[in-house]
């Protein structure tokens, strides 16, 4: 499934990245600890997390994330959303919290 | 040069996850029995306790360093470190600023008391201080550097609260003025660890919070004499100084 996609069906917002909404989402991760992520995630997931400092993104492109989803509208950071650009990695948002977020992307994806 | 015993990181009562035995008396006294030159008071999310601290450390020859162990809105423990009172009063009402609403429960925490010099309690604080701060890293260091004190990453090397844990690694832009490594970790492994990041430059602290942890990761500062100037120079490996980490 499309980032594009999801974005459409769960209302999200894109912050940044927009060049990368036709990346391919694989299944999800779910985490606030980056050493977690970095240690855990798999290539294709969707992030799902309420950090917003640019290591996210240098995060997410070591792991070859499709995308970040930022939940309950906590938004990133000026150089975060430069780097989220440069790297064409979107940075998603929703007012929804972190369980939330997960159980809709987990059906959709997985559905 | 001379060589001054340090521990720049070090809790008091104030802290909630701090012994009762941390009174600013006691730990002055534990000072200056094994023969620390230079200590830093660096209370969770607050400075409160350094005042007090400097007052009892004066009449022995240590030096007190204003401070606190930052938690930033990351959950990343800081040590941010200050010589004056009006910088500290300035880093202070920016912590208070920014602290969390969520009220300390003391049961589920420990009491987090202000004492003087006779252990007195003269107040308790409500908001719950091992609670993180409104405010990012990056929004810390800038504050601290624009008062005039000291940015340093606490224990990076742990893998709870750390610039590691939840950042991941070190941000190359990151302005910290050195890294502070825990006692259970040796300078060669962090070395070896971090050879990443170009500015390496560590400082290694007991992070106590009891008594008999004071002074247990064995810091030396190389510097001329004791003030905040050679201190300073010190941490920053600058003009001969530099902090021996054993």
């Amino acid at each position: 499934m499309k980032v594009a996609e999801v974005v459409e069906k769960l209302g999200l917002e894109v912050y940044s990245g927009s060049n990368g909404l036709d990346r391919e989402i694989r299944g999800g991760y779910t985490s606030d600890l980056l050493s977690d992520v970095m240690g855990h995630a798999d290539s294709g997931d969707v992030w799902v997390t309420l950090q917003t400092h640019k290591n996210v993104i240098a995060i997410a492109s070591l792991k070859e994330l499709s995308a970040i989803v930022l939940v309950k509208n906590y938004k990133p950071e000026t150089d975060t959303i430069a780097q989220s650009n440069e790297e064409g990695i979107p940075i998603l948002g929703t007012s929804k919290e972190t369980f939330e977020i997960t159980g809709l992307l987990y059906k959709l994806i997985n559905g | 040069m001379n060589y001054y015993q340090a521990d720049m990181h070090i809790h008091t009562v104030l802290s909630p996850c701090g012994d009762l035995s941390m009174s600013p008396i006691n730990i002055v006294d534990c000072a200056e029995r094994i023969g620390l030159k230079v200590i830093g008071i660096t209370d969770h999310n607050s400075t409160l306790h350094g005042p007090v601290t400097r007052k009892l450390a004066e009449k022995r020859g240590i030096m007190v360093v204003f401070g606190a162990e930052v938690t930033t809105k990351e959950e990343v423990h800081c040590l941010c470190l200050f010589p004056e009172e009006n910088q500290r009063v300035q880093f202070q009402n920016f912590l208070e600023n920014n602290l969390s609403e969520i009220k300390n429960d003391p049961d589920l925490f420990g009491h987090q008391v202000v004492v003087d010099e006779n252990e007195e309690i003269l107040d308790e604080i409500e908001p719950l201080l091992i609670s993180a701060l409104k405010v990012s890293i990056d929004e810390v260091e800038q504050k601290v550097h624009q008062i005039g004190g000291l940015f340093i990453p606490a224990h990076i090397d742990r893998p709870k609260y750390s610039l590691t844990s939840q950042l991941g690694f070190i941000p190359k832009d990151l302005k910290y003025d050195a890294l502070e490594i825990s006692r259970s970790t040796s300078i060669e492994k962090a070395l070896n660890d971090y050879s990443y990041i170009k500015k390496l430059r560590f400082i290694k602290s007991s992070d106590a919070h009891n008594i008999d942890q004071i002074g247990t990761a064995n810091t030396q500062l190389k510097m001329e004499s004791v003030c905040w100037n050679e201190v300073r120079m010190a941490i920053l490996g600058i003009e001969g100084r530099e902090v021996i980490v054993s």
